[in-house]
């Protein structure tokens, strides 16, 4: 187990280098640089600013710096855009927000769609069971930035309940509505998931013996259905994770909570060379990590997989 | 898993003559046939999708209009002149720009599907491929195609996707390569793990003794039995594909006007949703949805017959 | 750039301003009489984070409305922008030759931490702004008012102390300049020329304008600032002016998607919003009271690459003609855009001061006339339907330049043997594209620097930085150059707009309009009649709702 963890993490660091130079080289070939503007700056002072940022030099020594850098201090080095602030403080600001969210929008997703499919696949071909089919399949296919205008709609203009957009440090009603918009499709993927693997257990041999043993059936689902159940549900959350990553994109668009996605897609647009790579690399080590994670937590559930 | 491999097959007839093995399979697919048909679900979503693509291949023949072409008459006053109506040959009213909305979202429909399938079928290609080789030949070549496949699932591709559609422009082509890029992956896990259990059963034995060339093998006798997971696998990927390319297209970065696809109709009907044109949403949100049902359910009939373990 | 020598119409104006502005340094407000809301607090969204609050970098424009409020330059302009009112300085004066300028500081400034606002502040921040060492990208600004040696400063050659700037005492300062800019004293309303306390850069290097650290001179401090989110500036108490700050507090909230800030204006959360194209008319007749509409100066315009490796077909001034001639302005600006822009047929925007744009003689004629004439130029260049002329048109990537750019390709398709592509791009993709010369036709656009025709014709010159087209016409260089210096340079204006009209190196498509929806009870002191919209929240006030009616 410890060899496969150490053998996992050897891997990761070959895989945030590739990772650090295909945004570098991407970077690196886009036209139009962080300090164009609509005005073509003077020679001179367009020298100056590539000086300030190291942009003069060889482009093997810039991504050397670069990666020494991030190596030895986890340092990303400066803004282009934001001149007051590294791309540790821009990740330091947004990253909470976006882990915030996430975090409850994971919690939400698997406790309510864990929850459904179970309910469903108990009372499989149920009205129930319909009905739950029908709302996850919706839930999955509503594209969220379609889902986040009609929220805010609803809640903000409508019914007054909810404010529109914003963050102010978390406060329980501007998480409300990016956490129903973030999560929705990840519980409709989770509770589907859940209904079919519960079917698939509760017709197993060893559920079929517990029963016949004269169990009540929900000591039969606690106690032995509920965790073959959760493998496959583990086993997605990998990719849900990073699915909710890419998801704060629409997010933070959609409700101005300012977390990573944001300032990705912006820094994107106005070539924030250094916000980029810093928030590609870190959103990189966190799929590895996550990954890394759900695969532990799977081999501890499921006592056939030895490594 | 690999129930589809004959394993009494006469192993110099699947040599020489590998169509036997599909002749002798063909109860076996047609066991999955009767499977498939059974499941009320998949085929609502069979007969939806047939409907769906014939609305995209054949919808504009009914259209009146041409797709890109405006009608200034009705510009600026959308909410009143330009919603739907049989009488002015705007079935599904106009767009924002006072474009035929029918004739957008048929075009809109083809385009989300093309980006579905041709993405669809490039991972699964490239991933079929890969994973088929590096499971065949074993040892120091799968475990280095593998590690490869490690790192790449770890990087956030969407965002690679985003970096590249911003830098090199947005074109189809970048699209369903971006697409195609993400999706690979798994499919070749897949498609190795498949590969392993097939490759120490006779018939492939057999070739080798036989001494066939290792690409033959793979080709003739090994991606043939993976057909089932892939087809499976493939269905699954294309409504992901097609949610993709809307968020692809909310972001601004889709596919170039006058062409559209209905995640650009989409985010468009969205902006104008509080503008009293609501059906510029509807429309094609309603064709995206019943679209991805379709193929969410012809996904999990298609699993469930040709997999039967899972259901 | 351009703008070295141009700067001289406005010295009537600010011979007005010494005179009459000067004299009631304490200008109310609040017009006598009106009532004010007891809530005074102002909420607005922008669009993007703004770049910076730091005077001698901040580039855009939501970052120079912050620094407006928070920092105090030598001079402010007005509110409707026609004349200088005091700042730190009280008045100046010049010398004979024009290249000293003389300001008498005001004593009553001073920091919010106290300190008083020296001549020193306005060195150090000068120094600071065009030193290689900060970079910014506002440098050019600096070596725009042509002071001494100021470009070698830039380079690096010579040591700051050599710009032409100096404290005779902690209340005068003095400036020097290479050449007489009569424009000089209006340019001082600009952020690159704020005054930065250098003790508070010094002790904190790049974080100096984080709220925790920042001290600033002007009417609001910053109070909090969370990036992508909003920052927020209070009113400052040691602003010499403070008596007359009315709104307490100004919170910018940063909003990238226009529909819901639409949302949430209508749901109360903002005062300040734009409108999103084509949902003026609809807004306007549903909250009459919130819809405000006002001329820009800011133009509107596609550009023909007429480079050597442009399009062949586009050296044919005739087929330029054609294309010009065809797109039914009044469409774009009635139906697509439809919230009070003007149709344009000139470079120059008609709001432009002292600027009347001339007759053209497209502008005369009907559309009918014009799709007419335009058909008969394609035809005798030889384009039918079965060969017809073929081109890319870009534009970079946003809603409503692509409902223009759609409507103009269609214009095109339906009445001229013409077929278009259309391709958008990425901001900086496109820039690159257009600079490049990577285009057949591009979208433009241009909102005045300054005030006065100039600073849009400029981009016409053979030489022009922005000159994409590459058009190069001597006439048009000679009479620009003459301008400079003439007399009544308007008239000199007119005939490069009428050249201009005749050759269309470019088609001139609308004048922009600003388009907000805005809180009934703050409009009565917006600046519309600012089209340069440099507003300041010291000017600003929430009327009582009593005065509404």
């Amino acid at each position: 187990m410890y060899v496969y963890i150490i053998r996992r993490l050897a891997v990761a660091i070959p895989t945030i280098l590739i990772l650090v130079a295909i945004s570098f080289a991407l970077m690196y070939s886009a036209p139009g640089g962080p300090f164009n503007s609509e005005r073509p700056l003077p020679a001179q002072v367009m020298a100056n600013i590539e000086a300030k940022y190291g942009l003069d030099r060889p482009v093997i020594v810039q991504m050397a710096d670069y990666v020494w850098g991030v190596v030895t201090r986890f340092d990303f080095g400066p803004s282009f855009q934001y001149t007051d602030r590294t791309v540790n403080d821009v990740i330091a600001q947004g990253f909470p927000v976006t882990l915030t969210y996430g975090a409850w929008s994971a919690l939400a997703a698997v406790v309510v769609g864990v929850s459904l499919g179970i309910a469903a696949a108990l009372r499989h071909n149920s009205v129930l069971d319909y009905f739950a089919v029908g709302v996850t399949i919706g839930a999955q296919a509503l594209p969220n930035f379609v889902m986040a205008p009609i929220l805010v709609l609803i809640f903000t203009l409508w019914l007054g309940w909810l404010p529109g957009g914003g963050w102010y440090g978390g406060d329980w009603e501007y998480v409300v509505m990016p956490v129903i918009a973030l999560s929705t499709s990840y519980m409709a993927s989770i509770a589907r998931i859940t209904r079919s693997s519960m079917l698939e257990v509760m017709n197993s041999n060893f559920i079929r013996t517990a029963r016949a043993k004269g169990l009540p059936m929900h000591r039969v689902v606690m106690r032995h259905a509920i965790k073959p159940t959760l493998l496959p549900v583990i086993s997605y959350m990998g990719p849900a994770f990073v699915g909710m990553i890419t998801g704060s994109v629409v997010i933070d668009i959609a409700f101005s909570t300012g977390g990573i996605g944001q300032f990705f897609v912006n820094s994107a647009f106005n070539r924030d060379y250094s916000v980029i790579m810093g928030i590609t690399v870190l959103v990189g080590m966190l799929t590895i990590t996550f990954n890394l994670l759900v695969d532990i937590l799977y081999a501890w559930l499921d006592p056939k997989i030895r490594y | 898993m690999a129930k589809h491999a004959n394993p009494d097959a006469d192993i110099l007839d699947e040599v020489q003559e590998p169509v036997n093995e599909q002749v002798k399979g063909r109860s076996l697919w047609a066991d999955a046939r009767d499977r498939f048909f059974k499941n009320k679900a998949a085929v609502v979503g069979l007969i939806v999708l047939f409907f769906v693509t014939a609305f995209a291949i054949f919808g504009g023949l009914i259209s009146q209009y041409e797709p890109q072409t405006v009608d200034f008459s009705l510009m600026g006053a959308m909410a009143v002149n330009g919603s739907p109506s049989i009488e002015t040959g705007h079935y599904f009213g106009v767009d924002f720009e006072g474009r035929d909305l029918y004739a957008r979202v048929v075009q809109g429909t083809r385009v989300s599907l093309m980006v579905g399938v041709v993405g669809a079928l490039v991972a699964v290609v490239v991933g079929t491929l890969y994973g088929a080789i590096a499971g065949y030949l074993g040892g120091k070549t799968d475990d280095v195609m593998m590690r490869l496949v490690d790192v790449l699932m770890s990087i956030p591709f969407m965002f690679v996707l985003i970096l590249m559609l911003v830098i090199f422009g947005q074109s189809i082509f970048m699209l369903f390569l971006g697409i195609g890029l993400i999706a690979w992956l798994d499919m070749s896990r897949i498609a190795r793990g498949q590969t392993l259990s097939i490759k120490n059963k006779e018939f492939v034995e057999a070739a080798i003794a036989t001494g066939v060339r290792p690409l033959t093998i793979i080709l003739r006798h090994i991606v043939p039995n993976l057909l089932g997971i892939v087809i499976v696998y493939a269905t699954l990927l294309v409504p992901q594909m097609i949610i993709f390319e809307s968020f692809i297209s909310y972001l601004g970065l889709g596919v170039q006007e006058p062409s559209t696809s209905l995640g650009a109709l989409i985010r468009q009907g969205t902006q104008q949703m509080n503008n009293g044109t609501l059906w510029m949403l509807a429309y094609p949100l309603f064709f995206f949805l019943i679209t991805l049902f379709a193929f969410f359910f012809v996904g999990d009939g298609l699993r469930d017959a040709l997999d039967p373990k899972d259901r | 750039m351009k703008m070295t020598t141009l700067l001289k119409a406005s010295t009537a104006a600010l011979v007005l301003s010494t005179g009459a502005a000067f004299a009631e340094s304490h200008t109310m407000t609040v017009p006598e009489g009106v009532e004010l809301a007891d809530e005074q607090t102002f909420v607005y969204r922008v669009l993007d984070e703004h770049s910076s609050v730091d005077p001698g970098i901040v580039e855009d424009v939501s970052g120079s409305e912050i620094v407006r409020d928070l920092f105090e330059g030598l001079y402010n302009d007005s509110k409707d922008g026609s004349t200088l009112l005091p700042g730190v300085a009280l008045d100046h004066t010049v010398s004979e030759d024009g290249l000293t300028y003389t300001f008498n500081l005001r004593e009553d400034a001073v920091w919010s931490n106290g300190e008083p606002v020296t001549a020193n502040d306005f060195v150090y921040a000068w120094r600071r702004a065009a030193s290689p060492e900060l970079a910014s990208p506002y440098a050019w600004y600096m070596s725009l008012l042509s002071l001494e040696n100021v470009d070698a400063v830039i380079a690096g050659d010579a040591p700051l102390e050599d710009l032409g700037v100096e404290a005779i005492d902690d209340y005068t300062l003095e400036v020097r300049l290479t050449e007489p800019l009569p424009y000089f004293p209006q340019m001082l309303t600009h952020a690159t020329t704020f005054p930065v306390p250098q003790a508070v850069v010094e002790e904190h290097g790049d974080a100096w304008t984080r709220p925790e650290n920042i001290v600033s001179n002007g009417a609001y401090v910053l109070s909090e600032h969370v990036p992508q989110e909003r920052s927020v500036r209070t009113k400052s108490d040691s602003y010499w002016n403070a008596d007359q700050t009315v709104i307490e507090e100004v919170t910018a909230l940063v909003i990238n998607d226009e529909n819901q800030a639409l949302t949430r204006f209508l749901a109360g959360e903002l005062d300040r919003t734009e409108v999103p194209a084509g949902q003026f008319p609809r807004l306007s007749e549903e909250y009459p009271e919130q819809t405000v509409s006002f001329p820009r100066l800011c133009n509107y315009y596609y550009t023909f690459n007429l480079r050597d490796n442009g399009p062949e077909a586009f050296q044919d001034v005739n087929v330029r003609r054609a294309l010009a001639l065809a797109v039914d302005r009044n469409v774009i600006v009635e139906n697509v855009l439809a919230g009070g822009q003007t149709p344009a047929y000139t470079f120059t925007p008609a709001a432009t001061a002292n600027f009347e744009p001339p007759e053209t003689e497209m502008a005369s004629m009907t559309q009918a006339e014009r799709d007419e004439q335009a058909a008969q130029l394609l035809e005798e260049a030889g384009y039918t339907e079965d060969d017809p002329l073929t081109f890319e048109m870009k534009y970079n990537t946003s809603e409503a330049h692509r409902s223009i750019a759609v409507a103009m390709s269609q214009m095109w398709a339906q009445k001229l043997p013409v077929e278009v592509n259309l391709a958008n791009q990425e901001w900086q993709t496109f820039l690159e594209a257009r600079d490049s010369g990577d285009f057949e036709l591009a979208r433009g656009a241009w909102c005045g620097d300054y005030n006065e025709a100039s600073t849009f014709l400029d981009l016409l010159q053979t030489d022009s930085g922005y000159n994409d087209a590459k058009y190069s016409n001597a006439e048009v260089d000679q009479l620009l150059a003459e301008a400079k210096t003439a007399e009544n340079p308007n008239e000199l204006y007119e005939q490069v707009e009428q050249i201009v009209a005749e050759e269309l190196p470019i088609i001139p498509i609308y004048f922009y309009a600003g388009n907000y929806m805005m809180d009934e009870q703050l409009i009565p002191s917006w600046p519309v009649e600012n089209v340069q919209q440099n507003w300041y929240s010291k000017d600003l006030y929430f009327v009582a709702e009593s005065e509404l009616e």
